[in-house]
């Protein structure tokens, strides 16, 4: 699927595990034999500051290291997000953008020109894993949107860095955040 | 083994590789996963090193010198301010010959306070008597700490790898872990020509009064000079052992037939790289020579790796304030007497975590292409700031 190269902007708070969102996807990548870099710029270390991680994947070596500009994907964890930063700067004509709310895609009038899905993430979080940790549900989100990323190395991903009950909780509510996207027709 | 893994923890598991006896370090953004990896791998039993907790870097600095003076392998890793915060002990690592191994994970320096990356840290201290090589991804940083050891124990002279915080620390990518019996094959224990012992003892660091101070600092500065030899030998002989290759002390990217050659060192030289493949392409002249090793500083093959250019701009993230980029003064030291200098520029870039782009590299290219004069630019500043400042200055 990835032809060169594609990059995708998380954003998020300082606590969502934006960082390792960014890091599952690259793990996940790079275990279907794919190029992959990820890393985060923080506002300022603290929770509740906007947080910015960053991931490309290519068929080829990554060398490029500045932030990303002009992403083809851009991850919304926190849509609160939406009222002080343009987190759908620079995204690419026809790019996706995942939001993580159960709030209607049209309250967050997005132009034309971008597909949108949501997914009600902190939902599904307490409701199957009991603690809203969303990033899990939002690579599923992602993963199942763009196409790009597979589930089951995500799983693999995932089940390594949380082995145990909480893994499989957490892997249990990303294949329902995989199934259920909202949206994906705009 | 090919895995992903984020910078820090790649380098954690690197150092651990190399056994060293005494971990000592004060965590400090944005070195702090490096020591805490290291610090789980010795609290889980795989790596048999006595991991010393203390208060300050000052400490840290001081528990590595004493552990390395003992005969001891001994690796510190710090940052910027922590790193100032150990400069006498730094002076005192160097002076007294001891192969410690540290890690700097670039970071500005204060003030304005500042956590993301700059190099202004450890180009503030290459005057120290350390070795000092600049690695420009995170498999180079991993590779870079394995050659440190050895190239610090042939030669007595302790060796800051410098990697840039976030940029490589915090970065995730594809990294060749080697194998422990390669490295053990690699670098063999470590056996001191001179160790504090109860059973001979000796004196370190004593007093040198004016009758031998001098010799014993000419001493240090030649050692210093002939690792150039040590550093392109261990290079050679870590190629033949893991197939992998940086260059020396110096390495080049599409630099044949180049009339514009870049001059940069760390991981812009990624970003770089794709300037200059987007500018070949665009029928531009243009190539890099990147530089691993900023001391001892390999003046000779930098005259001769940029002597056939005409134009030379160096990019860093440092300043020398009141002058220009350090590296700049450096290599045009390189040409002092020289037949032929090319124009040489330099530009500061990228200070304080200013995230520099491929259209900044290119812009710094083209507009050298169009015009050779030499200068001195900060780039990629916000000029409406600057302005606005000055007015209130008058």
């Amino acid at each position: 699927m990835i032809k060169l190269l594609k990059e995708i902007r998380i954003h998020g708070r300082g606590g969502q595990g934006n960082v390792t969102a960014s890091e599952f996807l690259a793990e996940a990548a790079f275990a279907d034999g794919l190029y992959a870099q990820s890393f985060p710029m923080f506002g300022s270390e603290r929770h509740g500051a906007p947080v910015t991680a960053f991931v490309r994947i290519s068929d080829r070596p990554i060398r490029l290291r500045s932030q990303i500009y002009e992403p083809d994907y851009v991850v919304v964890q926190d849509a609160s997000l939406f009222a002080g930063t343009d987190v759908l700067e620079g995204l690419k004509d026809g790019g996706l953008v995942v939001i993580n709310t159960s709030r209607p895609i049209s309250d967050f009038k997005i132009p034309e020109e971008f597909r949108v899905v949501t997914v009600p993430a902190t939902e599904l979080a307490l409701e199957i894993v009991g603690k809203p940790i969303i990033n899990t549900i939002m690579v599923g989100a992602f993963a199942s949107a763009s196409g790009e990323i597979r589930l089951d190395t995500l799983e693999k991903s995932i089940r390594d860095r949380y082995p145990g009950e909480l893994g499989e909780k957490e892997i249990v509510a990303m294949r329902q955040a995989f199934e259920k996207v909202e949206g994906a027709k705009r | 083994m090919r895995r992903i893994l984020e910078g820090s923890q790649a380098v954690a598991e690197s150092v651990a590789m190399c056994r060293p006896k005494v971990v000592c370090a004060y965590p400090i953004t944005p070195q702090t996963h490096i020591v805490e990896g290291l610090a789980r791998l010795v609290a889980e039993g795989r790596l048999d090193a006595q991991y010393v907790l203390v208060e300050a870097e000052f400490s840290a600095a001081s528990v590595v010198l004493g552990a390395s003076a003992t005969g001891a392998r001994a690796y510190t890793a710090t940052s910027s301010q922590g790193l100032l915060l150990m400069t006498e002990v730094i002076f005192n690592i160097a002076g007294m010959r001891l192969p410690v191994v540290m890690t700097v994970a670039n970071r500005a320096v204060s003030a304005p306070i500042n956590i993301w990356n700059d190099q202004q840290d450890s180009m503030s201290l290459r005057d120290c008597g350390w070795i000092q090589m600049y690695a420009e991804d995170i498999q180079e940083a991993c590779d870079m700490h394995i050659q440190a050891f050895t190239i610090a124990e042939e030669l007595n002279i302790p060796v800051m790898v410098c990697m840039d915080g976030y940029i490589l620390t915090h970065a995730m990518e594809p990294v060749e872990v080697p194998e422990q019996e390669h490295v053990d094959a690699y670098l063999p224990p470590f056996k001191p020509k001179f160790y504090l012992t109860p059973k001979d003892p000796i004196t370190l660091g004593s007093m040198a009064g004016p009758d031998a101070y001098m010799e014993i600092r000419l001493l240090l500065h030649q050692s210093m000079q002939r690792a150039s030899f040590t550093i392109r030998e261990e290079a050679n002989r870590f190629e033949e052992a893991f197939g992998r290759s940086y260059g020396d002390l110096l390495g080049s990217y599409r630099a044949e037939d180049a009339e514009l050659l870049l001059v940069s060192m760390g991981s812009l030289l990624g970003t770089m790289k794709d300037a200059v493949d987007e500018l070949r392409d665009g029928g531009h002249p243009v190539g890099i020579v990147k530089v691993r090793t900023v001391r001892p500083f390999p003046r000779t093959q930098l005259h001769d790796a940029l002597a056939d250019a005409r134009i030379v701009g160096v990019i860093e993230k440092d300043i020398s304030l009141g002058l220009e980029g350090i590296l700049c003064s450096e290599i045009r030291s390189a040409f002092c007497g020289a037949a032929r200098t090319p124009n040489i520029s330099s530009f500061v870039v990228g200070l304080g975590g200013r995230d520099v782009t491929v259209d900044n590299i290119k812009d710094i290219a083209l507009g050298l292409l169009s015009d050779d004069t030499c200068r001195v630019e900060v780039a990629g500043i916000d000029h409406e700031v600057l302005w606005s400042a000055h007015s209130e200055e008058e």
